[in-house]
């Protein structure tokens, strides 16, 4: 009977222990889970991280595309205005004055933008039309006074 | 519409703004290059309005309204506006481009999510260096165009104002614009920080233009020309738009060769005119002595037989015709010669006025053919063989000086040869020195005889005479 006892407390021990193992267990695979979480968020992060570094990185290609045509136009500019002749150099002045009021598309683009977008939209608006109306007077302006100034070139009359 | 269809577009209006600077090699062509333009921006705003991201009626009506708000004053100028303002409407028309730059960045810093920079307070750092630029060039473009407006309309003296220490405040402010861009790209993206910048750009626009005198300004307003086409390019690069980035170039180009040219028309170097202080105290002290030698002077009577007599005239335009306003009464004077059959040429020195061209849109107005004026490379020879110089408003650019006088301001500086013609005319309404502040050796020849009083009256008295 002695030993019946024994065997039992020890199988009561051994169950407890195995208990208490399976509870370890249990608490090392939330603490797995967690980490495998934490490891997933991370990932995540890097992920994150890496596709914002290329697109930073696909950045800065667009800029050297654009880049590259501001200094072809540059070079096409050069060749086409030492080929203007000396004598149309005023209306050379006005018409590139009425061209560069292009800038005009900046302008609209913040007249249409949504006002719902930013806390500043109503003042960025604003700025927008002040901009269209001035770049107006210089478009309108410059190829009129162009126009009307090349209308006096005559050759002779004969 | 798809992503393709508008930057094709943008393309098309690169390419009529491209023609319309090529139509410029000869006034035949000039007026369909004008035409192309038009065309150009007509289709750069057209697309524009069909991709903004709100386009309802009411932002289009918005558009309208603002773009009626310009026009209507800027066709107005164009038509009324005489010729001899021509340099001071240029001037205006950069600081407005100058000016509508300075509004876009601000207005694309407010607002960067329409414009696809960025969000408020984060724009990428690229899209900040940019509209940092775009606006700070701008600025200066703005300031500058208001300075050389007033100084060309005659509502500032067109003399040098002098700092002290202003090398020293330029470089500084210069300094600290590039501090405030450095700013806004390493994140400080706080509206003061843009409203310094702008304002130090402002600020160094208007010194940079102030100690600049009056014959500079061919040099000052190319210049300008050039800087406005550099905002431009600067916006263009923020909005990744082509049409921008492409007439950007192509007006800095422009601008910067007319400056060269300018530059070289008074063998002075770019450097030397924006430091500024040309025809000021330092120069005009060199012709501080006084001049007493006998001039031979002659009425518009003499005049008129001397050129009936001859078989060829060459008329010297200057600033003093613009100014007197006589390229029309010049222009009857030199029919009424050609009626007795003397040969009429005009010759032009690249900085005679105040803008590059400035004398042949002016005897173009007078319907003097563009075939009878010339450039002085063209004609510099031919004074050998004229008989007659007509030396108009001009001074410096006629003095041999130029030539044979090393210690003279000027010496250097290309000249018309008119002390080879038979006998040289000066309508001047004084004995005063030119611009460069030195007396001209020519009016104390013996074979030149000197027409006092305003251009325009003399020409008259001429053709009465005639």
């Amino acid at each position: 009977m002695q030993a019946t006892k024994e065997t039992v407390e020890e199988a009561a021990r051994a169950a407890e222990e195995a208990a208490k193992a399976a509870e370890t267990a249990a608490a090392n695979a939330t603490t797995n889970a967690e980490a495998a979480a934490a490891a997933a968020e991370q990932a995540r992060t890097f992920a994150d991280q890496l596709a914002a570094l290329a697109a930073s990185l696909s950045g800065p290609s667009e800029f050297v595309y654009l880049l590259a045509i501001f200094i072809l136009a540059i070079f096409v500019g050069y060749y086409v205005v030492w080929s203007v002749t000396p004598a149309l150099h005023t209306p050379l002045m006005s018409v590139t004055n009425a061209i560069s009021s292009v800038v005009i598309v900046g302008a609209l683009i913040a007249v249409g933008a949504d006002l719902a977008d930013s806390a500043a939209g109503g003042t960025s608006k604003l700025l927008g039309f002040i901009a269209v109306a001035l770049a107006s007077v210089n478009i309108f302006g410059g190829f009129l006074v162009t126009q009307r100034m090349l209308g006096m070139y005559r050759k002779k009359e004969r | 519409m798809g992503e393709n269809l508008p930057a094709l577009l943008y393309i098309a209006a690169s390419i009529l703004f491209i023609l319309a600077l090529r139509g410029l090699s000869s006034p035949e062509t000039s007026r369909a290059g004008n035409r192309f333009g038009m065309i150009g921006m007509a289709i750069a705003i057209a697309t524009t309005l069909f991709v903004l991201e709100n386009k309802g009626l009411g932002a289009w009506v918005l558009v309208a309204l603002a773009i009626a708000i310009g026009a209507v004053p800027g066709a107005y100028i164009a038509r009324r506006v005489p010729m001899t303002a021509m340099p001071q409407l240029v001037a205006a028309f950069h600081s407005l481009v100058g000016m509508a730059a300075v509004l876009i960045a601000w207005a694309a810093f407010l607002a960067p999510r329409a414009f696809g920079v960025g969000e408020p307070g984060h724009i990428h750092l690229q899209s900040a260096l940019e509209m940092s630029l775009g606006a700070a060039i701008g600025a200066i473009t703005f300031s500058g165009s208001v300075i050389a407006f007033l100084k060309l309309n005659g509502n500032m003296s067109g003399k040098p104002i002098i700092l002290p220490a202003r090398h020293a405040i330029n470089l500084g402010l210069g300094l600290l614009i590039l501090i405030f861009i450095g700013m806004m790209m390493t994140g400080e993206q706080s509206w003061t920080t843009f409203l310094w910048l702008t304002i130090a750009s402002f600020i160094i626009g208007f010194l940079l233009i102030i100690p600049i005198g009056g014959a500079d300004m061919p040099v000052v307003i190319s210049m300008l020309n050039s800087y406005s086409g550099w905002a431009a390019a600067g916006i263009g690069f923020t909005l990744e738009n082509m049409a921008l980035i492409v007439t950007g170039a192509l007006v800095g180009s422009s601008g910067a060769i007319l400056s060269y040219i300018m530059c070289k028309g008074m063998n002075r170097s770019f450097i030397s005119v924006i430091l500024g202080g040309f025809g000021g105290e330092d120069a005009s002290a060199g012709a501080g002595a006084e001049e007493t030698r006998p001039v031979k002077q002659g009425s518009a009577e003499d005049a008129a037989f001397i050129m009936k007599n001859a078989r060829k005239v060459i008329v010297v335009p200057g600033y003093g015709m613009a100014v007197a306003q006589a390229q029309h009464a010049l222009k009857e004077m030199a029919d009424l010669l050609k009626e007795h059959g003397v040969e009429v040429k005009y010759a032009i020195h690249p900085v005679a006025g105040r803008m590059p061209g400035h004398m042949n849109v002016l005897l173009a107005e007078a319907h003097v053919p563009y075939d009878e004026v010339f450039e002085l490379e063209d004609i510099n020879a031919e004074f050998r063989t004229a008989d007659v110089a007509f030396v108009i408003g001009a001074n410096d650019v006629t003095n041999p000086a130029a030539k044979t006088d090393k210690a003279s301001p000027i010496y250097g500086m290309p000249v018309l040869d008119v002390e080879n013609a038979g006998t040289v005319l000066f309508v001047k309404r004084s004995m005063a020195s030119g611009y460069a502040g030195v007396q001209n050796e020519l009016f104390f020849r013996d074979n030149t005889m000197m027409l006092f009083g305003d251009a325009k009256k003399m020409c008259e008295e001429i053709v009465k005479a005639l």
